[in-house]
């Protein structure tokens, strides 16, 4: 198995992959939730028949919602969207709907996130993320430092990782765009364990890579980091393997409410394994060759 | 082999504690004056209730007093303990906002009101009660006239049973509060009343001198002073058995009947009960349907030493779940994902091991080298990679502090804590195991085992 071998076809897979994302990404962005941009959101339980929603929209409209967005989710349930709004709102147009449609409800859900605390939660989450990947990329460096050219690690996990990100993100902005999905607190949660788990793969290829070193000093770079992605490979497989078992079985069983959490570790997880084997690895072999001053000559010398 | 024996004893304590924690309905733990309840804190996304955010309601630029946050919090938190939630949660979260978590309340609009309304402080008029009957209502909730006179509006009904008691005046009559010593070097609470209520209390406390005027926040008589002598300069004290933290908290309580910072609701969340049961029930089975199915692949693939990091894991799960018990960890649907999650992780860690034991079987080394080899090699990868997930779940803790985002807080701490209980369990524990049983079993004849 020669993986370093195949580098560029792999790099190609990861970017046939990523470019639709973040061409996603730009035209319909992410679809921030209320905790990041502010505003409320109600689920409904119909007890009775689920009246439509045209009509729930309209009285929605006549308390200043004309912004609201109704939609149904399941056979008994109302998911409503709107600008922030008080508890004192809310029970009138509980109250209302109650009496319009003679309805038996139970609210649900009832979330209400105030603008500027969403603009902070944003602006904090990405520092977040960026301290986070500062923080592993000090570690990875920290505990490489007996290797030549540690710091190359660390920024490989990096690229590798922001690789995860950028899939994760991708995708969300699909869902977006396609199913209404919503960027909340808990995707940003999901993404943060991606990268904590992308970093954790790539760390055991490199750990394997920085032994190998030592005892097969006379090797090519190439074959070493080969050998140590191929010796490492069924564990990849294994863990991987456990891990998704793990968030398959919340998919398949584990309610709608984290369904979207856990669907985005799901595909987090299998791009951090993916990207640790087929990125991070073969980075550090392009970075060892300088492969870049070849890239752009017409003909291989 | 014998090092590898003396985890042994501490592996079996450590098992029977766990176990003895998990037992449900835990009476606790009262040893003198140590007192531990245990039991599992369910979060508000699994019982349903009402979840607040309240921030200061000051100009952005304007530096929040951080005794002024905890006075108000501590308000608060009596406020909510009167409304008779429990494992209601008041904290602060950051440096001007302040989470409140009512479990199992439904009403977020009657939640609200509570936290945010001024605590009404009356003085109320004892008449000619003696002293035992006075201490015998301390800490009790009456019925005042000024309430049911005003309340109509309100959908406020009387509180309790019991006689109505006449309301002298209204915490709007204090001017100023603060806590002096006594000529006998005592603490007392020193008021200022402003000059209508001066009026008011001069000729109440002329006409009632001896009697016992009762001090009432939010319906519970707080403490009840007996008039010594009319007070008509308008300014006066209550003595009693005070410490220093007594003294002021009653001042505090009569000073900030309102709170001392404005606060505005900044972010609500409320979950139906039936929600929350059933995201509870769901994640439960999948779970446990969970982990079976990584149980019967390990066994299945790495066979015996397969078995016996499933009863590692097992041992996980029993003192992962004993320490959310123990800490408490308040369990949320996100932070039984992470502990879902982390089954993951503490495989992990005995993937790594078995893979590399089986290479150095088939480099020919013997069964007790090749474990011991195992260990040593995957050690660098298992310390290495774990490190890094503590990394992040300790920069999402911090993230979730800062917004009183317990979810977050949830979920990274079930992560970290599965992280560090998986080093042990998956490291020490699997490996004591696994040589207390090839100890006795002479594995070269019995290679399938180990899945070659």
């Amino acid at each position: 198995m020669n993986i370093v071998k195949h580098r560029y076809l792999y790099f190609a897979i990861s970017l046939i992959v990523i470019i639709p994302g973040i061409a996603a990404l730009l035209a319909w962005g992410l679809p921030a939730g209320i905790d990041f941009t502010g505003g409320s959101l109600l689920e409904i339980h119909f007890n009775s028949p689920l009246p439509e929603t045209t009509p729930v929209f309209e009285i929605l409209s006549g308390f200043g919602f004309s912004d609201a967005k109704v939609q149904t989710a399941g056979t008994d349930k109302l998911v409503i969207r709107t600008k922030e709004m008080d508890e004192v709102t809310l029970n009138s147009i509980l109250t209302e709907i109650k009496t319009q449609f003679n309805a038996d409800i139970v609210l649900d859900r009832f979330e209400s996130v105030g603008p500027t605390v969403g603009k902070e939660v944003a602006a904090r989450a990405a520092e977040a993320v960026g301290i986070a990947a500062l923080g592993i990329l000090i570690y990875i460096t920290f505990a490489f430092r007996g290797v030549k050219h540690a710091f190359r690690y660390g920024v490989a996990a990096i690229l590798a990782m922001l690789h995860d990100v950028i899939v994760v993100l991708g995708v969300e902005a699909f869902l977006g765009h396609y199913l209404g999905w919503e960027a909340d607190a808990l995707f940003l949660t999901a993404l943060l364990t991606v990268i904590g788990f992308s970093v954790h793969d790539s760390i055991v290829v490199f750990d394997r890579i920085r032994e190998n070193e030592r005892v097969h000093r006379r090797d090519p770079y190439e074959t070493v980091v080969n050998l140590s992605i191929v010796q490492t490979m069924a564990r990849s497989i294994n863990t991987q393997l456990t891990v998704m078992i793990t968030l398959l079985s919340l998919v398949l069983f584990g309610g709608s409410t984290i369904r979207h959490f856990v669907l985005i570790l799901l595909i987090g997880v299998f791009s951090g394994t993916y990207s640790s084997i087929f990125n991070a690895s073969p980075i550090l072999v392009v970075w060892e060759n300088k492969e870049w001053k070849t890239w752009f000559k017409r003909s291989p010398a | 082999m014998k090092q590898n024996r003396r985890w042994i004893i501490p592996i079996l304590i450590l098992f029977a504690v766990s176990v003895y924690i998990n037992l449900p309905n835990h009476p606790g733990i009262h040893l003198g004056n140590y007192d531990k309840d245990i039991k599992t804190q369910l979060g508000l996304d699994l019982v349903g209730g009402v979840q607040a955010l309240l921030e200061a309601d000051l100009p952005l630029d304007a530096e929040v007093n951080s005794d002024n946050m905890e006075t108000a919090r501590r308000i608060i938190e009596d406020r909510v303990n009167g409304l008779g939630v429990s494992e209601a949660v008041v904290q602060l979260a950051g440096d001007r906002r302040i989470l409140v978590e009512l479990p199992g309340q439904q009403d977020p609009k009657q939640a609200l009101s509570t936290i945010k309304d001024t605590a009404l402080l009356e003085f109320v008029d004892f008449g000619d009660l003696s002293s035992q009957q006075v201490s015998q209502l301390i800490n009790t909730t009456i019925n005042t006239d000024f309430q049911t006179a005003s309340d109509q509006s309100d959908a406020v009904s009387l509180t309790t049973e019991g006689p109505v008691y006449h309301t002298v005046m209204t915490g709007s009559s204090i001017k100023q509060v603060g806590v002096t010593k006594n000529a006998l070097g005592k603490f007392q609470v020193a008021f200022e009343l402003t000059s209508d209520g001066s009026q008011v209390f001069k000729e109440y406390t002329t006409q009632h001198a001896g009697e016992f005027l009762a001090i009432v926040l939010d319906n519970i008589v707080i403490s009840a002073p007996r008039i010594e002598e009319p007070i008509t300069a308008g300014r006066g004290s209550i003595s009693g058995n005070f410490t220093y933290d007594s003294a002021s908290n009653l001042a505090v309580q009569l000073q900030y009947g309102a709170l001392p910072v404005p606060l505005k609701v900044v972010q609500i969340e409320t979950i139906g009960p039936t929600l929350g049961q059933d995201s509870l029930d769901k994640s439960l089975v999948a779970g446990i349907i969970g982990l079976a199915v990584v149980m019967l692949f390990m066994a299945l693939y790495y066979r015996l030493p397969g078995i016996i990091a499933d009863l590692a894991l097992v041992l996980y799960i029993l003192v992962t779940f004993a320490l959310y018990r123990w800490i408490p960890v308040t369990l949320t649907l996100p932070g039984i994902a992470g502990f879902i999650l982390s089954i993951g992780v503490a495989v992990d860690a005995n993937v790594l091991i078995f893979e590399r034991m089986k290479e150095e079987l088939r480099a020919g080394h013997s069964i007790q080298k090749a474990i011991s080899l195992g260990w040593d090699r995957a050690w660098p990868s298992i310390r290495d990679s774990n490190l890094s997930t503590l990394i992040t779940s300790a920069i999402l803790y911090w993230f979730g502090s800062s917004f009183g985002a317990s979810i977050v807080k949830g979920f990274s701490l079930t992560l970290a804590i599965g992280v560090l209980v998986s080093l042990f369990t998956a490291v020490t524990v699997t490996r004591t195991f696994l040589h207390l049983l090839l100890d006795k079993i002479n594995v070269s004849k019995h290679l399938k085992l180990f899945g070659l």
